[in-house]
């Protein structure tokens, strides 16, 4: 056929580009609560069970209830983000489906484990006696982890593309156990790991600190709002310290990801560290430097070399400026949640109380759209920051595209069944939370007689 | 090489339980849509609610798994698919979306007016998914997606007369087995609604015989080759099981045998995609066979071994899910109006 010598258009690869990370970067906000809600769930049901507290009982049902929703609305956009890997990028498949295909195919087993358990979990809840019922929630948080760490696994090796040899342009000598633990899977895995607990922990949060900043100090809202920020607030600094360690793995693996997120345009010794600022005709401005910081950050030697991007061909840079403030914003919004963090615990530890103050609320309401903003930007800067390459130095993003014409049009209607999808989601789960004081059981009208407090 | 074959065989496997399963929860929500005004059509839509509720996802997942199955067994075969009918399966995506969500959303939801809106939502993806999902099959079977990435037609690919008659078969296939499966739930639960659908079941099985009747002239029109593989070997014992199953399941049906014909309706439908499937084998594209598709053997050894492991943890949970499920009916029976328009 006529189309095949065609290649893509700049504005239908420019299209699936903006598709994949609308899918995938809504998928994302979703799956951090498949990965991080059943640990609360769990914890808040076996208190409830444990000391017959109807405020622990209340809460799990309302969780619980959420996440039904949750679960469903992230099953679906995850399966739009399996079809999207072949429909928008065959190129990728095509040449190595079977090398990524491992992580894929146990992530596949985790799902069903997942979605299993769940529905026995949501919907049994009458069925099964409360140990019984609790223990069927354990299967759920183990595969919501394990399903994180699969995927992930498979974007850290577009990453660090291992476990295969080209032979004359041709794929061989696949090892797809090799694939999946390349390098980049530790700091990868651990850093998205916790940022789900993080995404999970301060939304929730968010919700009761909204409440109590409405005046609504009852137990209720406090623990649920202390429950879910603590669990968060304690992973902040790990989150930080595995974010060092990311930072130090693409020093040493990706220098040109590095360049872009720093704005180092010209190789240098003793390089500073840029905070702030945007690049412009090939140089940082308005950035503040700290001297030798960058070296020093990266290698742990304030003299060490950074590579520059002027070594690198035009067209093998990434965007500088999308990068490096994106990068920004993950760090920034990092230390912020270390300052509420460490203000909630401050306040804990001298006088075992919430903080009064009307800040940290605010702050607080705040936390969980801004954990949220951290995970997209960091997402941005290492999906970004490969780019040209959707396999590191190996396949550009313009060879994997799918060729036929009018992709366009599917961007667009995307766009708009993922607005759709956004207003109803919060619609449904603003009336979840608006729901009478004892909610039914989730999900299902059947359970109406449980006795719930 | 016998690992292609296994994984073949486990792909053919997981297209069948989503097709039987799958397309039962697609066909409830084509019994969703015809169950009338939202007052009269209230007890039908809680039933079919109640049967869906706590499985689709996970029947939902053998969709995902074929899928990740396919490209990381047969990648060049995922990617030309993929590619060529690029619109239909965007469509069948925007689809799972739309009924995905506006299942989970109608159920939460209390208000006439918003379970009404997310309802219909739910019912028309229920139709339109299927339909898109059985013309790609349509296309590859009548073998209008050739190898190669956006190699074949981007319309002709799915938009031909196997592709439509494939897509209009999985919709009622579906609705059938929905309404099988769900005259013996009301009869559990609620029986004069057993009666309605069992009517529907009968309905829907002779529409269903007549379409795949239709659809043998269809073939043997635009799609000479494939007949000529159908009428033949073993894709032609399975073309005559399917019948059979068919004729047995609609007596069954009328004598009231609710469960027996389960199996039997399951049966009729499972052997139409194996009748396909032996057809095509061992080409899965226009001249590529099985072995020139597979991933290298490092990966096949691998995925056979993956997917034993993970067998072994799925099949007694899958089967206590249905167990649960099946066994003890709900403590109240769907036909409560719990808080309806509160
Ligand atoms: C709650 C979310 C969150 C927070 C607070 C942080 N990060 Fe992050 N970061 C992510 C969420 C995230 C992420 C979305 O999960 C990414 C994207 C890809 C990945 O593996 O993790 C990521 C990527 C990512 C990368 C790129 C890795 C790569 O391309 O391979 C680096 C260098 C950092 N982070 C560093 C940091 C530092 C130094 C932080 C300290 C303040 C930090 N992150 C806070
Ligand atoms: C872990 C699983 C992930 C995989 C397998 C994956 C895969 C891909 C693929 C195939 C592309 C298209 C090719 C390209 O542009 O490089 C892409 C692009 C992109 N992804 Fe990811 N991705 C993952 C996670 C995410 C997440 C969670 C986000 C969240 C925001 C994200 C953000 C982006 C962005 C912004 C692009 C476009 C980059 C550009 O074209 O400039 N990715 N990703
Ligand atoms: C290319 C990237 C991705 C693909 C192809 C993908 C695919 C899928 C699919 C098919 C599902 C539905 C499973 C079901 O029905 O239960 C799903 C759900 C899920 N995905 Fe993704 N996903 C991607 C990225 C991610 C990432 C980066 C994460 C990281 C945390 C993730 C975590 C999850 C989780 C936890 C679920 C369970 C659903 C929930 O709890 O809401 N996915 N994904």
């Amino acid at each position: 056929m006529e189309l095949l010598a065609v290649a893509a258009t700049p504005v239908d690869l420019g299209a699936a580009r903006v598709q994949m990370a609308l899918s995938l970067g809504w998928h994302i906000v979703i799956a951090c609560f498949g990965v991080g809600m059943p640990a609360l769930l769990l914890f808040t049901e076996w208190r409830g069970i444990r000391t017959g507290d109807p405020v622990y009982q209340m809460l799990a049902r309302r969780w619980a209830r959420a996440m039904g929703v949750l679960f469903a609305v992230g099953a679906v956009s995850g399966t739009i983000l399996s079809f999207e890997m072949g429909v928008l990028w065959p190129g990728l498949m095509d040449s190595f489906g079977d090398v990524i295909g491992l992580p894929f195919t146990l992530e596949g087993f985790a799902f069903f484990v997942e979605a299993i358990f769940l529905g026995i979990y949501l919907y049994a809840w009458d069925r099964l006696p409360p140990r019984a019922h609790l223990l069927s929630g354990v299967p759920v948080l183990l595969a919501g982890v394990a399903s994180a760490f699969f995927v992930v696994t498979a974007n850290a090796w577009m990453n660090q593309p291992h476990g295969f040899e080209l032979r004359g342009g041709e794929v061989a000598a696949v090892n797809p156990w090799v694939a999946m633990f390349n390098p980049a899977t530790p700091p990868q895995t651990v850093h998205m790991i916790i940022a789900a607990f993080m995404v999970a922990g301060f939304a929730t949060a968010s919700v009761y600190a909204a409440a109590i900043l409405r005046g609504r100090r009852e137990r209720y809202h406090r623990l649920g709002f202390t429950l879910p920020f603590t669990v968060a607030a304690v992973l902040t600094p790990v989150q930080i310290g595995v974010g060092d360690w990311a930072a130090h793995f693409v020093a040493d693996y990706q220098p040109v990801k590095l360049a872009a997120m720093e704005g180092v345009f010209t190789t240098q010794t003793g390089a500073p560290l840029h905070v702030g600022g945007v690049a412009i005709d090939g140089e940082m401005r308005y950035a503040v430097e700290i001297p030798n910081g960058l070296s020093l950050l990266a290698h742990f030697d304030p003299d060490a070399t950074i590579l520059g991007l002027n070594e690198v061909a035009a067209a093998n840079q990434p965007p500088v400026n999308v990068v490096h403030l994106s990068f920004q914003a993950m760090v920034a919004i990092g230390f912020a949640l270390l300052a509420l963090s460490a203000w909630f615990a401050g306040m804990w530890w001298r006088r075992r109380a919430l903080p009064r103050s009307r800040l940290f609320w605010l702050g607080a309401v705040a936390a969980g759209p801004l954990a949220a903003v951290a995970l997209e930007a960091g997402w941005v800067t290492t999906e970004v920051g490969r780019q040209p390459w959707i396999v590191y130095e190996v396949m550009r993003t313009s060879e994997a595209v799918n060729p036929a014409p009018g992709l366009w049009v599917g961007l667009v209607l995307l766009t708009a069944v993922y607005v759709a999808l956004t207003v109803a989601t919060i619609y449904v789960l603003r009336r979840l939370a608006r729901d009478g004081p004892a909610p039914l059981a989730p999900q299902e009208s059947d359970v109406t007689n449980q006795p719930v407090p | 090489m016998i690992a292609d074959d296994i994984l073949l065989a486990e792909l053919g496997l997981a297209v069948t339980a989503y097709a039987l399963l799958g397309g039962a929860d697609f066909g409830g929500g084509f019994w969703d849509l015809f169950a009338g005004g939202s007052r009269r059509g209230m007890p039908q839509r809680r039933l079919i609610e109640h049967a869906i509720g706590p499985v689709w996802e996970a029947n939902h997942v053998w969709l995902i798994y074929a899928v990740v199955l396919l490209w990381s067994a047969f990648p060049t075969v995922f990617a030309a698919v993929a590619s060529t009918c690029y619109i239909p399966l965007t469509l069948a995506a925007l689809g799972i979306i739309g009924r995905g969500a506006g299942f989970a959303f109608r159920k939460t939801s209390t208000s006439l007016a918003s379970r009404r809106a997310f309802g219909a939502v739910f019912a028309f993806s229920s139709v339109a998914t299927p339909f898109c999902l059985g013309a790609v099959a349509g296309g590859i079977a009548s073998g209008r997606v050739p190898p190669g990435i956006a190699a074949g037609g981007p319309f002709t690919s799915w938009l031909n007369p196997t592709s439509v008659l494939s897509g209009l078969l999985a919709v009622g296939v579906g609705a059938y087995l929905a309404a099988v499966f769900l005259t013996r739930d009301a009869q559990r639960e609620r029986s004069e609604l057993a009666e309605t659908f069992r009517r529907r079941a009968l309905g829907a099985g002779v529409a269903v015989g007549a379409l795949a009747a239709v659809g043998l002239v269809v073939v043997a029109v635009d799609a000479p080759a494939l007949f000529g593989l159908l009428a033949s070997g073993p894709a032609l014992a399975l073309v005559v099981a399917s019948i059979a199953s068919g004729a047995v399941s609609l007596v069954l049906l009328a004598l009231r045998r609710y469960v027996a014909v389960r199996v039997t309706a399951a049966l009729a439908a499972a052997a139409i995609i194996w009748a396909w499937g032996a057809a095509q084998y061992p080409l899965l594209l226009p001249g590529v066979t099985i072995s020139q598709a597979a991933a290298g053997p490092a990966v096949l050894h691998t995925l056979v071994g993956v997917t034993i492991v993970g067998t072994v943890v799925l099949a007694p949970s899958l089967w206590w899910m249905f167990h649960l499920f099946q066994r003890f009916p709900a403590a109240g029976a769907p036909e409560r109006a719990d808080g309806e328009g509160t």
